[in-house]
């Protein structure tokens, strides 16, 4: 009753086409928007922006691209934190060589420069499968990292192997470095995940989407009805990696200012990416949100009760903030192993029949 | 999901931050969990015991209680920014956040929101540079500081030269790490002996391919700058591969009897600077027991007092109350704001006659800092570690770094954040 798929008729193609094309998800869409663009700006203070609302956005991107591998391609891929790094160098290089080019560019430009890494890294995707993939991208994350420790180009040859981002603008207002606002470092990674997530969804729902799940289901079946896994499984790569890429390159410049390879792009993170992508939901958009949200905000939340309300020893809240995290994981993907997103299919079947059901 | 969770956290939050402005706020950004907590637990209990030391005996600084709030990082830069937004909003007045990473996040921030972020013997060298770095002091040394001093000390062991020696340096692969290697190349271009660099990444479980190479090369001396579980492991090694202890020489931060410890009595000799002195035999700890340990106030288990790790939390500690003093004196009234303990901190005057007072004679070296000079003596001590009777012995006498060759790099890397970051000098 309360969610209708049926009965929302269309009389152009355009409108059949549109992003959303049930009226009920439109609403919501354009109602999260709203909040998320006219209400959250209005109260968001620095330890918001900092601690839960740039991190989760930032997450949420990194989360969509790696949906797009791992969830519709269905190439397993452990090197996320890798193609971070060289989102987040490539952005640094690019604002310290051409200072007068808008930062919005340069992530655009760290997250073409991080598909071509993508694409060469990917091509191995082409000869081997599986677990064998995990291990060549597994590579893929310790050589880039190696790489960026080894050579001091990449870090303007600084004593520390440190970079850190200068300060820069978009319409005067600054994005980076620490006179930033809290409102401009949420509005500018909110505009870049709006366009990603819209760009994702699109190409998830058009022919380069349907490729890839023909691929992640049975590859030489697809083969067989004329796609090309070649190009199917590069583009994958690259719109995956320009997606992370433009994550990375956000993480450095716009969220922690200061970073360091080893230490914020290391497995860890690739890891925790995946898990993002798993409990959200393999192949879908909103799984990459839920993901991104559950893994940023219950830790935080997590702190904030147990030290902040109950008065723990920070120590001991620490360790139980591990066990729960870790306890809820398994228990969610036991009760439900296809993750967040199915919890709202099902959830959506329900409404469509309550209050009556059969 | 997300909304109730949202909800859910603000209803945390509003319980969990409310502002009391009537106190002296110093975080402790402390780490007792991961692959580091080893080293961070000693430090943070020293750090915090100071402070209930001084609240349970003297009521404070000036009259003012002291509210020290912990926030757990485990040494995780992402944790830090976390920990750094949630408690500045208290009223802090100055950070210590133990991790060179956090530091060079903080290090801009900080300026920003005009509060000290005070880097005993860590964080960014340059800081030493007070007209460049407004807001951050790291005296009474730095890395750069260690580095010559280890070579120095090494110098008196032969004679004065060091021509024609091998020295290699193990190194924790990340910001804190890569410091000494810029010093260390000049210095051995200056003495002549030759140095071979042997990174240890991230958290430095693994390390058999460098102390491999360590025993095909032969070095004459090693250098280490680690810390948190990769200090035990390297000292385990070298005991594999039996490097002469006493050749082997860690930075303050390669120092404790944690590090020294798993590796048992093969680890006798093992030498490690330190800028201040270590075990139980100082006046202080009579008051320490007194007021905090016996009161079952103590920070942590109340296992690490005395302990080297526990002296440096404690000195960090010090530092600072000393400051908020200064910064009393100076504005005349004793609820300080952060700006004016920023000029405590610039103003800082530590005597050895303020240091005797305190209870702690010969504790470390005085401090005058000026609105240069934010790096103080840069004097350290060499330590040799006895495992039969589980002490740490004072192996040299306080020895000074060599300015002539650190003084030009830090004004050049200081420079060039200056240039970075469009900074004008001060103290003109």
């Amino acid at each position: 009753m309360f969610y209708r798929e049926a009965g929302d008729f269309k009389t152009s193609y355009s409108e059949d086409g549109q992003t959303f094309p049930i009226k009920f998800d439109r609403l919501r869409f354009y109602a999260v928007l709203a909040v998320a663009f006219g209400v959250i700006p209005l109260f968001i203070n620095d330890y918001w922006a900092n601690a839960v609302a740039v991190p989760f956005l930032i997450y949420a991107i990194a989360a969509i691209g790696l949906n797009i591998l791992v969830g519709y391609a269905g190439q397993v891929s452990l090197g996320t934190g890798g193609f971070m790094a060289v989102g987040a160098y490539a952005v640094y290089k690019l604002m310290t060589a051409f200072p007068e080019v808008s930062i919005f560019i340069h992530v655009i430009l760290a997250g073409l420069i991080t598909a071509a890494v993508g694409v060469v890294f990917g091509l191995p995707s082409l000869r081997i499968k599986g677990f064998y993939l995990a291990v060549a991208t597994l590579a893929a994350q310790f050589f880039l990292v190696w790489l960026f420790n080894k050579v001091p180009w990449f870090y303007n040859y600084s004593a520390s192997g440190q970079i850190n981002a200068p300060e820069r603008t978009v319409f005067g207002v600054f994005v980076t470095g620490a006179q930033t606002s809290a409102m401009a470092k949420y509005m500018f990674c909110l505009v870049i995940l709006t366009l990603v997530a819209l760009v994702a969804r699109n190409l998830t729902r058009g022919t380069v989407g349907r490729k890839w799940m023909a691929i992640r289901d049975m590859d030489i079946a697809a083969e067989i009805i004329g796609v090309n896994p070649l190009t199917t499984k590069l583009t994958a790569f690259a719109v995956s990696s320009f997606f992370i890429g433009i994550a990375g390159a956000l993480f450095f410049a716009v969220y922690l200012g200061a970073a360091e390879v080893g230490e914020s792009f290391g497995i860890q993170k690739s890891f925790l990416i995946l898990f993002m992508v798993i409990i959200g939901g393999l192949g879908s958009i909103f799984g990459s949100f839920a993901g991104a949200a559950f893994l940023v905000l219950l830790p935080v939340f997590l702190k904030n009760v147990l030290v902040g309300t109950l008065g723990w020893p920070t120590d001991l809240a620490a360790h139980i903030e591990l066990m729960i995290v870790g306890g809820l994981i398994v228990v969610f993907l036991i009760a439900e192993p296809h993750g967040i997103a199915q919890l709202w299919r099902v959830a959506k079947e329900k409404l469509r029949l309550w209050p009556f059901p059969h | 999901m997300r909304k109730t969770l949202t909800a859910l956290v603000a209803a945390a939050m509003t319980l969990g931050a409310a502002p009391v402005m009537a106190e002296l706020v110093v975080p402790n950004l402390s780490y007792r969990t991961g692959p580091y907590a080893a080293n961070g637990i000693p430090y943070a209990d020293g750090f915090n015991d100071y402070f209930t030391l001084l609240n349970e005996r003297d009521g404070g600084i000036g009259g003012e209680m002291i509210k020290s709030p912990e926030c757990e990082t485990a040494y995780n830069t992402e944790k830090g920014v976390e920990c750094y937004e949630a408690t500045k909003g208290e009223g802090a007045l100055a950070y210590n956040p133990l991790s060179t990473g956090i530091t060079y996040q903080l290090i801009p921030k900080m300026a920003e929101d005009g509060i000290t972020l005070y880097t005993p013997g860590y964080g960014r060298t340059s800081a030493a540079n007070g007209k460049v770095f407004k807001w951050v002091f790291n005296y009474p040394a730095n890395y750069w500081d260690g580095a010559s001093v280890a070579v120095k000390y090494l110098m008196d062991q032969n004679g004065g030269s060091l021509e024609g020696k091998k020295i290699a340096l193990v190194y924790h692969n990340s910001a804190y790490g890569k410091e000494p290697i810029r010093t260390l190349e000049e210095l051995s271009k200056k003495h002549g002996f030759t140095l071979s660099t042997l990174p240890v990444d991230h958290p430095g479980q693994e390390q058999k391919s460098q102390w491999l190479q360590i025993r095909r090369e032969k070095p004459d001396y090693v250098i280490m700058y680690g810390w948190g579980v990769m200090n035990q492991v390297a000292i385990q090694e070298a005991v594999n591969i039996r490097f002469p202890m006493e050749n082997f020489i860690g930075i303050w931060w390669s120092g404790s009897e944690n590090d020294v410890q798993a590796a048992g009595d093969k680890a006798t000799g093992y030498k490690a600077l330190s800028f201040h002195g270590t075990g139980m035999d100082y006046p202080v700890y009579a008051d320490m027991k007194k007021y905090v340990v016996d009161t079952g106030k103590a920070s942590g288990a109340g296992d690490q007092v005395g302990t080297m790790l526990y002296s440096r939390g404690m000195y960090a500690a010090i530092i600072i109350s000393e400051a908020i003093r200064k910064a009393q004196e100076l504005a005349g009234k004793s609820a300080v704001n952060a700006a004016e303990v920023r000029d405590g901190f610039e103003n800082l005057d530590l005597t050895e006659a303020r240091l005797v007072e305190l209870g702690l004679p010969d504790f470390s070296q005085p401090i005058k800092a000026s609105c240069e000079n934010h790096g103080g003596p840069g004097a350290a001590r060499v330590f040799q570690w006895d495992a039969a009777s589980k002490k740490w012995n004072a192996a040299s006498d306080w020895i000074t770094s060599d300015k002539d060759v650190l003084d030009p790099l830090i004004a050049e890397d200081s420079a060039a954040f200056a240039k970075e970051s469009g900074i004008e000098e001060r103290c003109k």
